[in-house]
């Protein structure tokens, strides 16, 4: 029998890679493009680079989402954790099916539904939109992820060290930020990372809550295209990727490093 | 008091204690008294209530009814982080991001103690744990054994009132159980130190505490010495908890004498009065196995044939099958030369009168 893999699975391996990855290499190539055509090669060059130093209004877009994605991960990040708490440490309390079912629901909604009951909760309330009705959106949004990923944490945590620091004199506050907070701070780093990729990347629900003065960069983007493709747009979607893979490959590292810290601590649970 | 406290003043007193779970009574209005200075071991079958018990004496559990006292003082309102006592877990729980040092120095971080006085008292602790140089390490670099060693350590700097040990030497191999129990009771020696264990192993209570409470379904079956527990068992359920037993149902004909389906029995006198419905319980070491009646003894002396023997290294262990086809366990000390019964052998069991328990429950 043929050891290693066959001609077939190499194949199906790169097929799969190559519909995943292939339209983000070539805009990643197009965007070092030196021709002002975006479908014609000219050679190598940083040209789109430096023309997107100077539109002003594509650099803003990119601050204003790089601002609102870190305010709207911090707070996801608190309230999901609060709420990844209360879901595993007050048992079955009274309503406890509906909270969690509240919670999650944002994960399988349609955006455009989310998007656009904000939309009207925040145009019935007479709030005018911006920077924090987009923010605020995003929290929602990124909230229930953080929930998720600081919950299944928290789940196999013992809580014998909780207990442990409390028999010590530890009153439960400073047990929570001394024991607690320090064994599942991977798990929040990476809750909090997907919650601002998600946050970059997100154009549906910015795009309906957003007002004047507060475009994000998915939506300049999104707008910039339906007039043709400019070259900085290839650029400025190079930096964004390689915000967002840096964001996911570290909060997928913090998150293996949790694993293994788990692992380490189930090894010593099976030890004793 | 039930089984005798000594003459010292009593720190622990359950008066009552009642702790529900829903439906399900855990602990069942057990009232106890644990003297200064004891070594104290809570006993039973797991789900019994033991652990219940010494969580709600950490804290971690509030009873449902009756007080808990530490000294005179009801302490049921007490959260676990201002009670005198400590508690080392069956997990360990140590704390995995802080070294050595670090787990056993928290309890003094916890009252500003100063850094000076920390490190002179963790490595005091060190040496008394015998893990002097160790202090730098991660807790995963520990081997089980260590861990262990922590956290008695982690458990003991506060000098607690009450230490309470919830299944200490359950993930010890038996030959280090063995040692480390033998540790435990010096340690409790030295500082004086008021030890309640919890365990469920029988052996491990009676070696290394000074009184024993067992527990059955969230009662207190009985408080005594370890001796008083095996040797004079105040029902059925505790003579087969505690050892090896073989019990035997008959009613009492005189007040020496029981009358069962092996023919009567001569027992010691008991208060049983004739014709209670009583059960004689025989330890296997107190009965002695023989080729031939023994002479002159006309009862207590029982024929049946050997139906198994168990091999156990110190002593082997005979099944024997009597008249009624009942089981007797006997147990011989294997003091050299070939094994003296062989199975189906017939044999003759006899015993004294004041080998037996009557045991009326």
């Amino acid at each position: 029998m043929r050891r290693g893999p066959s001609l077939f699975n190499v194949t199906a391996v790169a097929l799969g890679l190559a519909f995943l990855y292939l339209p983000i290499a070539v805009l990643v190539i197009y965007s070092f493009n030196a021709s002002r055509l975006v479908t014609i090669w000219g050679g190598w060059s940083l040209h789109w680079y430096r023309a997107l130093m100077q539109d002003t209004a594509m650099v803003q877009a990119a601050w204003q989402s790089l601002r609102i994605a870190a305010l709207s991960a911090t707070a996801a990040t608190v309230l999901g954790t609060l709420s990844a708490v209360a879901l595993t440490r007050y048992g079955a309390f009274r309503g406890r099916l509906l909270f969690s079912g509240m919670v999650y629901a944002p994960l399988v909604m349609p955006e455009v539904i989310t998007g656009l009951s904000l939309l009207l909760l925040f145009v019935a309330l007479g709030i005018d939109r911006g920077f924090w009705t987009v923010a605020a959106a995003h929290t929602t949004l990124t909230m229930c992820f953080v929930t998720v990923i600081v919950h299944s944490r928290l789940v196999g945590f013992d809580r014998g060290l909780e207990e442990a620091a409390m028999d010590l004199g530890c009153p439960p506050l400073r047990t929570f930020l001394t024991i607690t907070l320090p064994l599942i701070a991977p798990a929040i780093a990476a809750g909090w990372m997907l919650a601002f990729a998600l946050s970059l990347d997100d154009l549906v629900i910015a795009s309906f809550t957003t007002g004047p003065g507060a475009t994000t960069l998915p939506i300049r983007i999104y707008s910039e295209v339906r007039l043709g493709v400019k070259p900085e747009v290839n650029a400025i979607c190079t930096i964004m990727i390689a915000i967002v893979a840096f964001g996911t490959i570290v909060s997928s590292l913090l998150a293996k490093r949790g694993a293994v810290r788990r692992e380490r601590e189930a090894a010593l649970g099976a030890a004793v | 008091m039930a089984g005798g406290a000594a003459d010292k003043p009593v720190l622990v007193r359950f008066d009552g204690v009642v702790k529900r779970f829903g439906v399900v009574t855990a602990v069942d209005r057990v009232t106890l008294d644990i003297a200064q200075g004891e070594f104290f071991a809570l006993l039973g079958p797991s789900g019994c209530g033991k652990t219940t018990l010494l969580r709600m004496l950490a804290g971690f559990e509030t009873p449902s009814e009756g007080e808990i006292l530490i000294s005179g003082h009801e302490i049921s309102a007490v959260p676990p982080h201002k009670r005198p006592v400590n508690m080392m877990f069956q997990s360990y729980a140590l704390f995995p991001h802080l070294t050595v040092e670090g787990n056993i120095g928290f309890g003094l971080r916890q009252e500003k103690v100063g850094r000076a006085e920390i490190a002179v008292r963790v490595e005091d602790m060190l040496a008394l744990v015998r893990l002097k140089g160790y202090g730098k390490r991660r807790i995963d670099q520990l081997s089980g054994g260590q861990r262990q060693r922590v956290a008695l350590a982690r458990a003991l700097i506060k000098k607690p009132r009450v230490l309470l040990l919830d299944e200490p030497l359950a993930a010890l191999d038996k030959k280090l159980r063995a040692e480390t129990q033998f540790e435990l009771m010096e340690l409790q020696r030295k500082l004086g130190t008021t030890f309640v264990i919890v365990t469920h192993d029988q052996e491990e209570a009676m070696i290394v505490a000074d009184r024993i409470a067992v527990m059955d379904q969230g009662r207190l079956a009985q408080v005594g010495k370890p001796s008083e527990i095996y040797e004079r068992p105040n029902s059925r359920w505790i003579a087969d908890f505690i050892g090896e037993v073989s019990l035997i149902e008959g009613t009492v004909s005189q007040t020496d004498t029981i009358a069962t389906a092996l023919g009567p029995l001569l027992i010691e006198e008991s208060a049983a009065k004739a014709g209670d419905k009583v059960c004689l319980a025989l330890r296997p070491e107190k009965i002695r196995l023989s080729e031939q009646r023994p002479a002159g003894l006309e009862i207590n002396a029982l024929a049946g044939t050997v139906h198994e023997i168990g091999y156990r290294g110190d002593i082997s262990l005979y099944k024997v099958r009597l008249a009624d086809r009942s089981l007797m366990k006997v147990a011989l000390a294997n003091i050299g030369g070939p094994p003296p019964f062989a199975v189906n052998d017939v044999v003759w069991l006899s015993w004294a009168p004041t080998a037996g328990v009557v045991l009326t429950r």
